[in-house]
């Protein structure tokens, strides 16, 4: 174990922080992206009628692809794999915002509409709120693949924690398989307690337990 | 469609329906026992959360080690990654269940096991199809890890035209594997309205 | 000042709202009644601009709210509705105030507002500000939607069956209380509700709609005296006094369980039964079920014959009504020769019921007091 972490020890923290880099630029990015297209979504239902299904085939396409056809046009720059990565991120958040925001009871937008709310604070002080608990899902998931995808970020030879799982697996090194693969577990747990811990604080008591 | 055959496809589907297939069967054993054993609920939900937000291919990698690069790896590797759905719409339907059914069948003389078997199980049934319907979906996109810990299917077409630039090939993988989610998704969806119709329930939507 | 001048709304081909004129003093509690797809939500609607109309206007003191920006009206108008609606993301504090918010009131003013308003409600400020909506109670909830839609303190409050989905004592409990509310506010309130009971305990003027028409537009006691439609009358059902007079017919007072021997009964056998029920006659029928007539007790003691059938002690001119007859007729004739009952007849003479003193007094205070119970025993 001292072994390892003397010889990898300071390539593995170079390579954890290169893979939650990865993960949080392109979940951030794709969070705002998702949100405002979400929204915007939720105000065409006509358009949404048959834009949702098709998002949720996209949702099917597994992350190497997005990787290898980006890696294609784009070739070997870290830009391949957040470009890759954040498309593959703002599905599962789109679809949750959206059909989050659609989930509203209408009652409720009446109600908020009757006090006399403009559409942007029905939206912030309403329908954001209480399409919160499917919105952070999403993220929750979103994070999760993407920590998982961009492990495949090595396959072309763009660093990551997935350069120990990939040459671990080519050279059969088992060392190297679990320095890679127990790091990554770590980040995508973390994160997903992470975003549990700031959900669970940032919902209020009133929409906690079922709503 | 020089670069793969239909085996490919083939291989493919034999990763994702085997695992699932024992997915199906360990997740419905999991999820009664988080029904029968409220004090289990808590552990096995953590575990099989746990098990789904691991790195596919840490997770493979791992398995690699026991098992070499082989289809079993693969499988092995999907099946836990398939529990969590499974575990928590089988929990949740059997959770969900009028009680006032679950009363009579005690009025009636069943015994528990008799009430899991013949009343609760197939009142469940298809909230715990969803489940599998899902993991099943799921599995088509996470299957394509298989080619990186030797497995074969529809990853290692890709894979290969991923590095010699073959994007005509990237394409028409996409396409079948996409072609096979819908499919699936709404095969089992129209099923699913079956067999939420004959139980005369609504559909009770949960997603991954 | 409220003026509805011609407001026409539609939906495709379907009015809703059909040229309608009203007008709403300021204080007056103006209840909007009628069938469901009558376009009184539509009409309550409109004034706060959450539907738009095609046609006509809407003044509020003499400004025409269509040159008002929607959510500036908004703003000055409370609104109630049925799904009570309150925010389940904030405290009841946070509900309460958030027009008052919305408004940019000082912190201090809208907490001391929504201090003074649970106060009125009779609700500890302790007790209940920092509560989530769903911690309360049905009837706690719209209490609390009631005093969200005063909070800024508009002078008109829109209520769309504020209490329709409450139950009973709730509903009750909260009518008093609103009316007892809008004693000290005076608020000019314009309340939407298909309950006939509710429209006459709240109402200064009910405003009867149908088709997007007004059918009448008349105080409590107007409309209940003088139902400008049978539509209305149906409506107040047994609220209303009007059936008391001339609408009443047999069918309405008459008791159903009765007591009718075939005329081939003999006599002895007869007398046992109306000893057995307590009772000194019967109503004798053919075979075919077909009204005869009837026989008393003291006519068989002195004139019968053990053995004969009990058709020969029937007197054949005894007073028989039909079911259709005005229950006044049937009334008046009862107390004019004195005898005990009528015979209530369908139209193919066989026996509907009769008609006895008790039955129809016992009718007669259902109708007046409005009773729902069932006398006919």
């Amino acid at each position: 174990m001292t072994s390892f972490l003397d010889k990898y020890g300071d390539m593995l923290l170079k390579a954890s922080l290169v893979h939650l880099q990865y993960v949080l630029t392109s979940v951030g990015i794709a969070f705002v992206i998702a949100l405002i297209v979400g929204i915007l979504l939720s105000r065409a239902p006509n358009i949404s009628r048959a834009v949702i299904p098709l998002l949720g085939i996209f949702q099917t396409i597994p992350g190497l692809i997005f990787i290898g056809v980006l890696f294609i046009y784009l070739g070997i720059k870290p830009i391949t794999v957040l470009v890759a990565l954040t498309i593959y991120a703002i599905f599962p958040i789109l679809k949750n915002t959206y059909t989050g925001i659609i989930g509203v009871d209408p009652s409720l937008k009446e109600a908020a509409k009757g006090c006399g709310m403009s559409d942007m604070q029905i939206l912030f002080k309403v329908e954001l709120p209480m399409a919160m608990n499917p919105i952070i899902s999403g993220l929750r998931m979103a994070t999760i693949y993407t920590v998982s995808w961009a492990v495949l970020a090595a396959m072309i030879g763009l660093g990551g924690l997935g350069e120990f799982v990939y040459r671990g697996i080519e050279t059969n090194n088992q060392v190297l398989i679990i320095g890679g693969a127990i790091p990554s577990a770590i980040i995508a747990l973390g994160l997903g307690y992470l975003i549990d811990y700031v959900h669970k604080k940032i919902t209020p008591r009133g929409l906690q337990g079922g709503a | 469609m020089s670069m793969f055959g239909w085996d490919k496809v083939g291989e493919h589907m034999y990763l994702v329906l085997m695992a699932s297939l024992f997915a199906a069967l360990i997740g419905l054993i999991l999820g009664i026992c988080c029904y029968l054993f409220k004090p289990a609920r808590n552990p096995i939900m953590w575990l099989v959360d746990v098990l789904q937000t691991v790195p596919a291919l840490a997770t493979l990698g791992l398995i690699m080690i026991l098992f070499g690069p082989t289809k079993t790896t693969v499988i092995i590797g999907l099946t836990l990654y398939s529990l969590l759905p499974i575990v928590r719409n089988t929990y949740v339907g059997l959770e969900n269940i009028d009680p006032g059914i679950k009363e009579a069948a005690v009025g009636m003389g069943m015994t528990e096991m008799q009430q899991l078997i013949k009343v609760e199980v197939p009142l469940a049934f298809p909230m715990i199809f969803t489940g599998i319907r899902i993991a099943i979906v799921n599995s088509i996109g996470t299957a394509v890890f298989g080619a990186f810990v030797g497995g074969g299917g529809l990853g290692s077409v890709i894979n290969r035209a991923i590095m010699i630039q073959d994007m005509d090939t990237l394409m028409k993988v996409t396409l079948i594997l996409m072609l096979m989610a819908v499919i699936f998704d709404y095969g089992m969806g129209y099923i699913e309205k079956r067999l939420n119709q004959d139980q005369g329930m609504a559909t009770a939507g949960s997603s991954a | 000042m409220i003026v509805y001048e011609n407001v026409t709304k539609k939906y495709g081909d379907v009015t809703v709202v059909d040229n309608l004129s009203l007008t709403i003093d300021d204080g007056e509690f103006l209840v909007l009644i009628g069938p469901s797809g009558c376009g009184k939500t539509t009409t309550l609607k409109m004034l706060n601009r959450l539907i738009k109309y095609d046609e006509g206007n809407i003044y509020i003191d003499d400004s025409n709210i269509k040159e008002i920006n929607p959510v500036e009206l908004r703003r000055n108008i409370g609104y109630v509705i049925q799904q009570i609606g309150l925010f389940p993301n904030m405290t009841i504090e946070q509900n309460i105030s958030v027009v008052p918010s919305l408004l940019k009131w000082s912190k201090e003013k809208q907490h001391k507002r929504v201090r003074e308003l649970l106060e009125i409600a009779d609700l500890s400020y302790e007790e209940n500000a920092h509560k989530y909506p769903r911690e309360l109670s049905g009837g706690q909830q719209q209490r609390i939607g009631v005093l969200r839609a005063i909070a800024a303190g508009p002078p008109v409050v829109l209520m769309d069956e504020p209490f329709g989905a409450l139950d009973p004592i709730t509903r009750d409990i909260l009518q008093d209380e609103l009316k007892a509310l809008n004693k000290k506010l005076h608020k000019t309130i314009i309340f939407v509700t298909h309950d006939m009971g509710e429209a006459v305990k709240m109402a200064d003027r009910i405003v009867f709609m149908n088709e997007g028409k007004v059918l009448q537009a008349a105080s409590p006691e107007e409309m209940l005296e003088n139902p400008a439609h049978p539509m209305i009358s149906r409506f107040m059902g047994k609220l209303s006094y009007s059936r008391s007079g001339n609408d009443l017919i047999c069918a309405d007072v008459m008791r159903l369980k009765v007591l009718t021997v075939p005329e081939t009964k003999k006599t002895l056998e007869c007398i046992e039964l109306m000893k057995q029920r307590e009772i000194d006659s019967v109503i004798v029928v053919d075979k075919n079920n077909k009204y005869k007539g009837r026989a008393n007790i003291e006519d068989i003691m002195e004139h019968g014959k053990p053995g004969e059938p009990i058709i020969k002690m029937v007197k054949l001119d005894t007073p028989s009504v039909m079911v259709n007859t005005n229950a006044k007729d049937a009334f008046d004739h009862l107390i004019a020769t004195n005898i005990d009952y009528l015979a209530v007849l369908n139209r193919d003479k066989t026996v509907a019921g009769i008609i006895t003193k008790t039955s129809m007094t016992k009718s007669l205070a259902s109708v007046v007091w409005g009773d729902d119970n069932d006398y006919n025993d």
